[in-house]
């Protein structure tokens, strides 16, 4: 049977790796292509890297860090950030990704996924929403979680999986950097339309999250997280023990 | 030497990145010189299959690659290259295969219950078939490896060396003599892909399937 997923999630700007809290605060933390190896040793079932870089340089610079990672790391890289043609998938593509996660490039243009997917696979098509709740109504938010686009998510959700995206991460505002537990809530609603993986991002703060997650959403695929892994206090390795012993499913290290 | 097939399809920058991570010379070629100056042969795919093997007809490669697997060279193919190897595939429509192996090529939802999601993704234990095969001589039953797919190959018991669980037996890795394959990509399958791959490296040819 499948394994449930881990993935750590390294936010890339100017070369460097960094993770904020509610989208706020951002700081340093270290280098992309290092934690990236580490977390391959370690037991990461994959990879998502964010480019929040605004600049041409920085993209370019975020590129060949792309490129020297997948050179070194062995485990599927899922890249997203500042992706809004086919050209961009074509780049990242180029440098040794296997998934392309698109969030405000296809709030813009919503085509964009009908192309990507005919180019290279429902499979290499990953939604990447930014959610939260306002007046009880789940809404799409984007810029980084910045604006409010005033779409309504679950429906988003599903059109864009009509249209050919092949996965969808689905972070919420709400629970974000909060560290007490993922938005079980939001996730369940998104589980009951699509039939396609879904990885729930968004207010991971202890191995027991990630327990309480996929036994009772056990049509979530995988956890995703960042500063709790980053910071240790969390350990993959640890985390895999765990689920484990309470008979998820789940690839431990060699 | 090592060489991957480039017929336009799908990325093999993983691919050959792998190969250098294991201290193996690699080309990547579409080249008939270079293929068959190569002391083994990969060949890599992703997408559609019919659109692949016009590909690689078009390009003349068909007929070199039974040539050279004729001549005893070890040849393994990849995810949709591994499909390749068989005599027919039934992705949408029915088209031929380079038919080194006995065995065909069918969608994964006909066989699993309509819950399981399609494509097969992510990670899934190997369970061997019959001897350890020598592909496996680094890693372990049990050891997880990375797929992404949503056809797989059937009634190929005679070549069958692995499968993985999915609510059916989804065939995993074939061999028989020097023509191998892998429906799982060992390039993104962390330690244990690459050991397969060093394993292969490893692989003697010359015997007949």
């Amino acid at each position: 049977m499948i394994t449930k997923r881990i993935i750590p999630c390294l936010d890339v700007r100017d070369g460097q790796v960094v993770k904020g809290v509610n989208f706020e605060g951002l700081r340093t933390l270290s280098s992309p292509v290092e934690m990236a190896k580490y977390y391959s040793a370690n037991g990461a079932d994959e990879l998502v890297f964010y480019d929040i870089t605004a600049s041409s340089d920085g993209r370019k610079l975020f590129t060949d860090i792309l490129c020297e990672t997948a050179k070194n790391v062995f485990i599927p890289l899922t890249v997203g950030g500042g992706i809004n043609t086919v050209q961009d998938f074509e780049r990242v593509l180029g440098c040794g990704a296997d998934k392309v996660s698109v969030n405000s490039g296809a709030i813009r243009n919503p085509s964009l996924i009908d192309e990507a997917a005919r180019l290279y696979g429902d499979q290499c098509v990953v939604l990447s929403v930014d959610v939260k709740r306002v007046d009880g109504v789940f809404r799409i938010f984007a810029k980084g979680g910045r604006e409010n686009t005033g779409m309504e998510a679950i429906q988003w959700i599903k059109e864009c999986v009509d249209r050919g995206a092949g996965e969808i991460v689905v972070n919420s505002i709400d629970t974000d950097g909060v560290k007490l537990g993922f938005d079980l809530d939001m996730l369940q609603k998104v589980c009951d339309v699509v039939s396609v993986p879904v990885i729930a991002s968004g207010g991971a703060g202890k191995i027991e999250d990630f327990i309480t997650l996929f036994q009772s959403l056990p049509k979530v695929d995988a956890g995703l997280a960042a500063s709790i892994f980053h910071f240790g206090e969390v350990k993959i390795a640890d985390l895999k023990e765990e689920m484990h012993k309470m008979g998820i499913p789940s690839r431990r290290s060699v | 030497m090592i060489a991957i097939i480039d017929y336009g399809v799908g990325n093999l920058f993983s691919l050959k990145s792998s190969f250098a991570a294991i201290g193996a010379d690699v080309i990547v070629t579409r080249d008939a010189q270079e293929i068959r100056n190569a002391d083994r042969v990969i060949l890599p795919g992703v997408g559609a299959f019919e659109d692949a093997a016009k590909k690689l007809r078009d390009l003349q490669l068909d007929v070199l690659l039974k040539e050279e697997v004729k001549k005893g060279k070890p040849l393994m193919g990849i995810c949709l290259g591994m499909q390749m190897l068989f005599e027919k595939s039934y992705e949408y429509g029915e088209h031929q295969g380079l038919g080194l192996l006995k065995g065909s090529v069918c969608p994964i939802k006909d066989r699993i219950s309509a819950d399981l999601k399609v494509p097969h993704m992510g990670w899934n234990a190997l369970q061997f078939h019959g001897e350890k095969h020598p592909l496996f001589r680094y890693i372990n039953e049990g050891d997880c490896v990375y797929f992404v797919h949503s056809y797989a190959a059937i009634g190929c018991e005679n070549s069958l060396i692995a499968s993985c669980e999915y609510g059916a037996q989804i065939t995993a890795a074939v061999a028989r003599g020097h023509v191998m394959g892998c429906q799982f990509h060992p390039e993104k399958s962390g330690d244990v892909g690459l050991a397969i791959l060093r394993a292969f490296c490893e692989m003697e040819g010359g015997y007949t399937c």
